[in-house]
């Protein structure tokens, strides 16, 4: 009865006024992500990813760095789903094992890059003028250096532990971000909308807040999920010239580097991590690809 | 009938790597309260500068602005915020002045929320209806976003929250030039049911000769920065004085094939507004130009009772 009544005040409050609101975007997006049907592909391999970062227990049995000297360099078997390496470790536990190094550096680079280069990228389009000058010839300064020169030199300095590893990583896609922030500042700022809340008096963090970053987190969160791919990349290629996590943390750079030996007699040593990058890689990039088209309120399906 | 806006010397320049570019250049005029003042001139002559300074929405270079008998030149950041609930915009394209990531009620609750006009939410949601209501926009859009709706529909988002402060003065810039010639019609309309019903006074900007002689009773006609004729809707398309007007009205376009008329086209290259030389602006591409007019700035003058040119050789050219 209580709830009848409820329902009745409710259809009678509607009649005469209207819940301020927006019927979510988010389910727009969805629908439109979901269709597309690459990126839907690449986000079951990132969450496959994900799952096996967090719960390497629950895929496989072995210890990923318990070496087994009678049981070296075996193919991939039933028991030994990629076979084994050279001190008898399960290839498969180490591959899955590796996932959790990986995303953790690729998660947490992109955290750190991220926010820092939103930052100095929305001061310096916001404010631009010599603000803008200054930001923007810091970050010139920093893509004027190669990244993986300024990934050797910086681990080298302050030795190869995965912390570090992070940091030389993140100093080195900050620029990306800030690029891109700038930019759609700039064109968010310039925009019609903008000079409309001017014109009913909005304040200036209103603008930002409400008008501005709205309109600039798509190619944002695009950036973040594209480098995550990058920074995993880097990360492995870091590791393989021996400059990224130390031994015998199980991580896919460094065991396709130590691999390298046994190319030529036993090949699964060097593919399945090799294939797992890639498969990485190409996940990331998949579904960041298909962010970009959902996230765009203009594409119309 | 009082004056609601009263514009004197009004300048605005903008600084250019090549130099200062004189966008609104020495502009007077009063707006009666109520009434409409049509601007009209081409692209670039600054017509939508000029709407722009006098709602501060670029600050002006030189002169004055008064509202409602009020100086309001120099304003604190408190007492813009004020003056900007007294008079408001409506801008041409309404698909960019919207923000793609709000809905049609957020929209319209925005200046609402600024000024806190409403104690909570079911009174905003209230007033939002209310002023759907006013401007025919179904309620059913409430919770559509921008993209998903036609540019009329648009554009009466736009007015629904121009009106959301119940201001006095609303400086529209061709806010139907972006629209189909079926709904122009429509928007206009309710713009003027609008004026009649709230007293309201419009600035309204239009390259578009047609729709400036429906709704306005005044018109000024800009060139380059400076105003060339000044009058009363009904003089101005009778007697149009200033070869610039001349010309404008000769390129509407008439569905009817009348004999005898003709066309004046104009030749020449529009003269750079970027520190412009003295002389009449319009004289390079003027066909009655003089050396006079190559010297002096023409100043505004009283041809006629009540209508205003700015033209040295206005009496030859019209024979008064």
């Amino acid at each position: 009865m209580a709830a009848i009544k409820k329902n009745k005040q409710a259809v009678n409050a509607s009649s005469n006024e209207i819940a301020v609101g927006g019927h979510g975007q988010a389910k727009e997006i969805i629908g439109r992500f979901m269709r597309n049907k690459a990126a839907v592909f690449g986000l079951v391999i990132v969450a496959f990813l994900l799952f096996a970062a967090m719960f390497p227990q629950l895929l496989t049995k072995y210890d990923p760095i318990a070496q087994d000297l009678r049981a070296r360099f075996l193919p991939p078997s039933s028991e030994h789903l990629f076979g084994t390496d050279e001190y008898g470790r399960d290839i498969f536990a180490r591959v899955i094992y590796g996932c959790r190094t990986s995303m953790e550096i690729g998660i947490v680079t992109v955290v750190i890059s991220c926010v820092i280069g939103v930052i100095i990228g929305a001061v310096a389009g916001f404010y631009s003028g010599v603000t803008d000058n200054l930001l923007m010839r810091f970050i010139d300064i920093l893509m004027a250096i190669p990244n993986t020169l300024l990934g050797i030199s910086i681990v080298a300095a302050l030795g190869s532990t995965i912390p570090n590893l992070i940091i030389a990583l993140s100093i080195g896609s900050i620029a990306g971000y800030a690029r891109v922030t700038r930019v759609s500042v700039l064109s968010a700022k310039g925009s019609e909308y903008v000079e409309a809340a001017y014109s009913t008096g909005a304040s200036d963090a209103r603008i930002i807040f409400k008008y501005i970053l709205p309109n600039c987190l798509a190619p944002i969160i695009v950036q973040a999920t594209m480098s995550i791919a990058t920074t995993i990349m880097s990360a492995t290629g870091l590791s393989f010239l021996g400059l990224g996590v130390p031994p015998p943390t199980p991580e896919w750079g460094s065991m396709a580097s130590s691999a390298r030996a046994y190319i030529r007699d036993y090949w699964w040593l060097v593919t399945f991590p090799g294939l797992a990058i890639m498969t990485a890689a190409f996940s990331f990039n998949l579904f960041g690809d298909g962010l970009r088209d959902a996230l765009d309120p203009k594409l119309k399906t | 009938m009082s004056t609601l806006v009263e514009v004197q010397n009004l300048k605005k320049y903008f600084k250019t790597p090549r130099g200062l570019l004189h966008a609104v250049d020495d502009i007077n005029f009063k707006i009666e309260r109520g009434q409409t003042l049509g601007v009209v001139g081409e692209s670039g002559c600054g017509k939508s500068t000029l709407g722009r300074t006098v709602i501060h929405l670029h600050e002006r270079t030189d002169g004055k602005i008064f509202f409602d008998g009020r100086d309001v030149s120099d304003l604190t950041k408190h007492e813009l915020k004020e003056f900007r609930s007294h008079v408001q915009m409506i801008f041409q394209d309404p698909f960019s002045s919207l923000n793609p990531r709000m809905s049609v009620s957020q929209l319209i609750a925005e200046p609402l929320l600024i000024y806190k006009t409403t104690k909570n939410s079911a009174e905003l949601g209230k007033e939002v209806g209310r002023l759907m209501d006013t401007v025919g926009l179904a309620r059913r859009f409430a919770n559509s976003y921008p993209h998903e709706l036609d540019g009329g529909r648009r554009q009466r988002i736009g007015i629904a929250r121009a009106l959301a402060l119940n201001p006095e003065f609303i400086v529209c810039d061709e806010p139907v030039s972006a629209l189909d010639v079926s709904i122009q019609a429509q928007i206009l309309n309710l713009m003027q049911d609008l004026q009649d019903e709230f007293d309201l006074t419009y600035m309204f900007i239009t390259h578009n000769m047609s729709v400036v002689k429906h709704i306005s009773d005044n018109i000024m006609i800009m060139y380059l920065g400076n105003m060339v004729e000044f009058s009363s809707a009904e003089e101005i398309f009778k007697n149009r004085l200033h070869p610039y007007t001349k010309a404008l009205l000769a390129a509407v376009p008439i569905p009817e094939i009348i004999e005898g008329r003709k066309r004046q086209l104009l030749t020449g290259e529009i003269t750079s507004p970027i520190d412009p030389k003295p002389g009449c602006r319009f004289a390079a591409r003027c066909p009655y130009a003089t050396d006079i007019c190559y010297q002096e700035n023409p100043q505004l003058e009283e041809a006629i009772e009540g209508h205003f040119v700015a033209c040295h050789n206005v009496k030859e050219i019209n024979q008064l």
